[in-house]
C-alpha cells in the first residue's frame, strides 16, 4: 500500500535510468545505509561486528567480484579465493616495502595487482569455454596458493605474516576497534558496490551480458571478445583482491595463504548461486545467508545441549549447503535476489491484488 | 516499390568463395555482388548454403578460397567484429538475442561502438559515461518508436513472442546504423500481419536510411515483392542471379525447386 | 637413466589410476552431457561404505555386492532428484549442481559412516619387485592392470553393445534419442550405476593406497586435468590423458621440483593441461565442434 510507484512519472531518460527508480526504494536504501553507518557501530557487540558483520561485508565484496565474472560475463571461475590471496599479499608487500604508503592506496594497488594476475589467468577464456574454463581457473587456485606458500619473499620470510597494528590507519584514524574496522569495511564495500552497479548498467555491463548470453551474436554486433572478457576478469579480480586485503588486514590481522584455499572459492561460488547469479543485491543476500547459516546451526546445536556432536553439525552443514545449491538451481536459478524481486512486485499491488 | 530509389555501384563483391566443413562442401565457387541501396534476396532450398553465405560476408566463417571485397577493401584476416566496424549488421535465422537482457538493453548493445568512456568514468557514472549513455538512449528510443515496440522496452526478451523477438533483433541491427544489413529469414514463422509489418520495416529502412539489404527468405511472394534482385543457391552453387521475374523463369531454378533431374 | 625409467614407470602406473577416476567422469559426460564434479564424493562414499560394511563383519565379496547395490541406488536417486529437474538447463548449471551434490554426499558419507580414517587391505603387498633393473611396485602394477581391464571392458561395451549405442545416441542429443524411443531415464540410471561401480573400484584402489578418508575426494582434482587433456567424451582420451598427467607430474616433481622448492604436483598437471588446451581446445581425442549460427 505504501510501496507503489503511481504518481512518480519519469520525464527524462536521466530520471529513468537512475539506480533506484522508485522513490520508496531510494528512501529504504538511504535509511539502511545510515543505520548501518551510525546505529550499528554504536549498539552492536564486538562479536556481532567482528564475527558476523565484517565477514559478511568482506565476503559480499568477493561474491560481487565473482558475480561480475560469472553472473554478468558468464565465465565460471573456481579460483576467486586465489585472487583474494593475491590482493592480500600484494597489499601486504606494498605496505612493507614502501614506507609511509597509506592503507587505502596499498589496498587499491593490491587490487590492481590482483586484476593483472586475473587477466593473465583469464587469457585462456579466449579459446576455451564452460567447464573447460572452470577447470582452467583451478590452475590459478593451486598455482597461486603454492607460490604464496613456497616463496618466503611474499611473507617477508616470517612464518606468520602478522600485520602490525600501527599500519592499520586511515587518514590518521587508527582502525583498532571492531567498530572502526567495521565502519571502514562498510565504506569500502558500499563505494565498490555502487561502482559495480554503475559498471553493469553501462555499456560495459551490456557487453558482458551479451558475451554471456550469446557470444557469436555479440561478436557480430561488434563487441570485441578479447577486451570484453579480459575486462571482466580484471574488474572481478580487482574486487576479489580488495576483498582479500580486507580479509587479511581488517579481519585476520595476518596474511596466510590457507585463508584463501579452494574451499573459500567454493564458498564464494555458493554465495552467488544462492544469492542470485547476475545480481548485485544477490551477492549481499548470498553472503549473508552463507555467513549466518553455520551460526544458526551452531546455536541450534547448543540448544540441544551437546546431544549432537560438532562433527555431526559440520557434516550437516555440508549437506545443507550442498542441498540448497541443488534446490536453488532447480527451483529458483536466480536465487534470493529473484525472490526479493517477486516479493517487491507483490508488495506493489498489495493490498489490492488486481 | 519506390521507383525513385536509386541503385548505385557495387559495394560488396564476393568472388569465387568456397567453404568446407571437414569433408562437407557448404559453398562452391560462388561469386555475387551487392549494389548500393538495393534489396537483394538470396533464395534456395534448405541446406543450399544461404546462411553460410551470410556468415562468410560478415566474417563469422572464413572461406578456404575466394575473397570478399567491401567498399573496395579486401579483407585479409576477417572477423565478425571487424565486419561490424565496417558497417555490416546482421540478424539470425534462429533468433540470437541476448535472452537475459531487456529489449532496451539488447538494442543498446547495437550502439556499443559509440561508447568511449573509460572504465573509471563508467564506474562513477560520471562525465562522458553518463552523457554517452543518455545520448545513445535517445537514439535507441527513436528505433523503438520506428519499430513500434515502446510498450515492451523494459521486458526481458526471453519472455516475448517470436514475432516481437524478430523485431527486436532487427532493432538491434538497426542500432548499429549499418550501411549493409543482412537479414536471415526475417519473416520465418510469422503470420501474415506480422510479415506485412516486417516488410514495411524493411522497405522503410531501405528507403529512409538508404541501407543496402541482403535477405534470405523462403516466402516467394515476399521475395518477389520487395527485392530488386534475386540470387538463387542450390547445393552450395549459384544457379541464378537477376531480377525477380527473370529468376522466376530460369529453368535451373524451377528444376531446383520442383526437383526435376538436372 | 635407470632412475629416469623408474620414475617414468611409477608415473605411468599412477597415471592409470587417474585414468580410472577420470573414466567415471567420461561415462557420465558421454551419456548425459553432465560434468559430474561429485565423482570424487562418490569415490569417497563407495570406499567408506565398503570398509564400514566390512568392519561390521561382512565378507569381502558380500561388502562389495552390498556397496554396489547402494551405489546404483544412489545413482538412480541422483538422476531422479537432481538431474531430471534440471534437464533443460545450461550445462554449466548442471555442473554447479554437481558441486552442490558433492558437498551433500561428502557430508552424508561422513555423517553415516563417521570421520575417522579407515585402513583398507586388499591383500596385495605394496612391495617393489625388479624388472630388468627397474623397481616396480606390485600394488601399482595390480592397480594399473585392474584399471586397464575395466577401461577396456567399458570401451568395448560402448562400442559394440546395443546399450552402448543407445548411450552414445543419448549423449549426442537428448531430444533426438527420446524421439527414436530410447528410454532416457532408464539409460541414465544405468550409466550412474556403472559410474558408481567405477567409483567403487577407484575408491578401493585409492583407499588402500591413501587410507579411506576425506582426502579421497581430492583425487577428483587429479582427474580434472586428465579430462581436459583427453577430452570429456573420450575413453581412450581418459587413458592417454591419465598416462600423460601421471608421467608428467612425477617427472616434473623429480626433475623440476628441486628448482621450485617442491610441492608442484598440485598445479603442474593443470598448467600442463592448460598449455595443451591453448594449442588444442577440444582436447586430445575430443570432437571438434562447429558453431552454427
Amino acid at each position: 500500500m505504501f510501496y507503489r510507484e503511481s504518481g512518480q512519472f519519469k520525464t527524462s531518460y536521466r530520471a529513468d535510468s537512475v539506480i533506484f527508480p522508485i522513490l520508496q526504494d531510494r528512501l529504504f536504501v538511504g535509511a539502511l545505509l545510515l543505520a548501518a553507518l551510525v546505529v550499528v557501530p554504536a549498539l552492536a557487540s564486538d562479536y556481532l561486528l567482528s564475527g558476523i558483520l565484517i565477514p559478511f561485508l568482506v565476503l559480499s565484496l568477493a561474491a560481487l567480484g565473482l558475480n561480475i565474472l560469472t553472473g554478468y560475463a558468464g565465465q565460471l571461475s573456481l579460483g576467486s579465493a586465489a585472487f583474494m590471496a593475491v590482493g592480500a599479499f600484494a597489499t601486504y608487500n606494498f605496505m612493507l616495502r614502501i614506507p609511509g604508503l597509506p592503507l587505502i592506496a596499498a589496498m587499491l594497488l593490491g587490487g590492481l595487482v590482483a586484476a593483472v594476475v586475473g587477466v593473465a589467468f583469464g587469457l585462456p577464456s579466449l579459446r576455451i569455454k564452460g567447464f573447460y574454463l572452470a577447470v582452467a581457473t583451478l590452475a590459478a587456485q593451486f598455482f597461486i596458493e603454492w607460490a604464496l606458500t613456497k616463496f618466503g619473499w611474499f611473507t617477508n620470510y616470517s612464518s606468520s605474516g602478522v600485520i602490525s597494528v600501527s599500519e592499520l590507519q586511515v587518514f590518521g584514524i587508527a582502525l583498532d576497534t571492531p567498530a572502526s574496522k567495521y565502519v571502514f569495511t562498510l565504506l569500502v564495500v558500499a563505494v565498490l558496490a555502487l561502482a559495480a552497479k554503475n559498471l553493469v548498467r553501462s555499456g560495459l555491463g551490456r557487453a558482458w551480458m551479451a558475451v554471456r548470453d550469446m557470444d557469436v551474436a555479440a561478436e557480430v554486433i561488434g563487441i570485441p571478445m578479447l577486451k570484453t572478457k579480459l575486462t571482466a576478469f580484471a574488474v572481478s579480480s580487482f574486487y576479489c583482491g580488495v576483498a582479500g586485503s580486507l580479509w587479511a588486514f581488517v579481519l585476520l590481522g595476518t596474511v596466510d595463504p590457507q585463508a584463501f584455499d579452494l574451499h573459500r572459492s567454493f564458498q564464494i561460488l555458493f554465495m552467488i548461486i544462492i544469492g542470485g547469479v547476475g545480481s548485485i543485491l544477490g551477492s549481499f543476500l548470498g553472503a549473508a545467508f552463507i555467513v549466518l547459516l553455520p551460526i544458526v546451526l551452531n546455536q541450534a546445536g547448543q540448544l540441544l545441549h551437546g546431544a549432537v556432536s560438532t562433527s555431526f553439525l559440520s557434516n550437516l552443514e555440508m549437506m545443507i549447503f550442498g542441498g540448497l545449491i541443488i534446490f536453488f538451481l532447480i527451483v529458483e536459478p536466480l536465487g534470493l535476489a529473484r525472490l526479493w524481486q517477486i516479493a517487491k512486485e507483490k508488495l506493489r499491488l498489495w493490498p489490492f491484488p488486481h | 516499390m519506390n521507383p525513385n530509389r536509386r541503385i548505385g555501384d557495387v559495394v560488396l563483391e564476393a568472388s569465387h568463395i568456397s567453404l568446407r566443413f571437414g569433408g562437407v562442401k557448404a559453398l562452391t565457387d560462388i561469386s555475387l555482388d551487392v549494389r548500393e541501396h538495393e534489396v537483394l534476396a538470396i533464395i534456395g532450398p534448405n541446406g543450399a548454403g544461404k546462411s553460410s553465405m551470410l556468415n562468410v560476408i560478415n566474417g563469422v566463417y572464413h572461406p578456404q578460397e575466394g575473397e570478399v571485397r567491401y567498399r573496395g577493401q579486401v579483407r585479409q584476416r576477417m572477423s565478425a567484429h571487424l565486419a561490424a566496424r565496417q558497417g555490416i549488421a546482421r540478424t539470425f535465422q534462429n533468433i540470437a538475442l541476448f535472452k537475459g537482457m531487456s529489449v532496451l538493453d539488447n538494442i543498446m548493445t547495437g550502439r556499443q561502438h559509440k561508447l568511449h568512456a573509460s572504465l573509471l568514468e563508467r564506474a562513477l557514472w560520471w562525465g562522458r559515461a553518463e552523457r554517452e549513455e543518455l545520448r545513445e538512449r535517445c537514439r535507441v528510443e527513436e528505433i523503438i518508436d520506428f519499430l513500434e515496440i515502446q510498450h515492451i522496452r523494459k521486458t526481458p526478451v526471453g519472455r516475448l513472442p517470436y514475432g516481437l523477438q524478430k523485431r527486436v533483433e532487427l532493432g538491434r541491427a538497426l542500432a548499429m546504423e549499418p550501411t549493409l544489413l543482412l537479414l536471415d529469414e526475417p519473416m520465418a514463422g510469422m503470420n501474415v500481419e506480422e510479415k506485412q509489418d516486417m516488410c514495411r520495416f524493411i522497405l522503410d529502412v531501405n528507403d529512409e536510411f538508404g541501407t543496402t539489404i541482403v535477405l534470405i527468405e523462403h516466402d516467394m511472394g515476399v521475395v518477389m515483392d520487395i527485392s530488386d534482385r534475386v540470387v538463387v543457391l542450390d547445393y552450395g552453387k549459384k544457379i541464378g542471379d537477376g531480377a525477380p521475374d527473370e529468376v522466376k523463369h530460369n529453368p535451373d531454378v524451377i528444376a531446383a525447386y520442383l526437383g526435376t533431374a538436372h | 637413466m635407470q632412475f629416469f625409467i623408474e620414475v617414468l614407470v611409477g608415473g605411468l602406473l599412477a597415471g592409470v589410476m587417474y585414468s580410472l577416476v577420470a573414466l567415471g567422469f567420461v561415462l557420465i559426460y558421454k551419456a548425459s552431457g553432465v560434468f559430474n564434479f561429485a565423482q570424487g564424493a562418490l569415490v569417497l562414499f563407495a570406499a567408506l561404505t565398503f570398509v564400514s560394511l566390512q568392519a561390521m563383519g561382512l565378507s569381502f565379496w558380500l561388502s562389495m555386492a552390498a556397496t554396489l547395490v547402494i551405489m546404483v541406488g544412489m545413482g538412480v536417486a541422483i538422476e531422479r532428484v537432481v538431474l531430471r529437474p534440471l534437464v533443460n538447463q545450461p550445462p554449466i548449471a548442471l555442473f554447479m549442481a554437481t558441486i552442490g551434490l558433492s558437498f551433500f554426499i561428502e557430508g552424508l558419507a561422513q555423517m553415516v559412516w563417521g570421520t575417522e580414517v579407515h585402513g583398507l587391505e586388499l591383500g596385495i603387498a605394496d612391495e617393489p619387485f625388479e624388472v630388468g633393473g627397474v623397481f616396480i611396485s606390485k600394488f601399482d602394477l595390480f592397480a594399473a592392470g585392474l584399471s586397464a581391464l575395466l577401461v577396456a571392458a567399458l570401451a568395448l561395451f560402448f562400442q559394440y553393445t546395443k546399450l552402448g549405442r543407445a548411450l552414445r545416441a543419448v549423449a549426442d542429443d537428448h531430444q533426438a534419442a527420446l524421439s527414436v524411443g530410447i528410454p532416457l531415464q532408464h539409460i541414465w540410471a544405468v550409466v550412474w550405476g556403472v559410474a558408481g561401480f567405477v567409483a567403487l573400484v577407484s575408491g578401493l584402489l585409492w583407499g588402500s593406497r591413501l587410507g579411506v578418508q576425506f582426502a579421497l575426494t581430492l583425487v577428483v582434482l587429479k582427474a580434472l586435468p586428465v579430462l581436459i587433456l583427453g577430452g570429456f567424451t573420450s575413453v581412450p582420451g581418459a587413458i592417454v590423458g591419465g598416462l600423460i598427467v601421471g608421467a608428467g607430474e612425477k617427472l616434473a616433481e623429480v626433475y623440476l621440483g628441486p628448482y621450485l622448492s617442491g610441492g608442484i604436483e598440485n598445479w603442474f598437471p593443470y598448467m600442463l593441461a592448460l598449455v595443451f588446451l591453448l594449442i588444442r581446445p577440444e582436447g586430445l581425442f575430443g570432437e571438434r565442434h562447429i558453431e552454427r549460427v
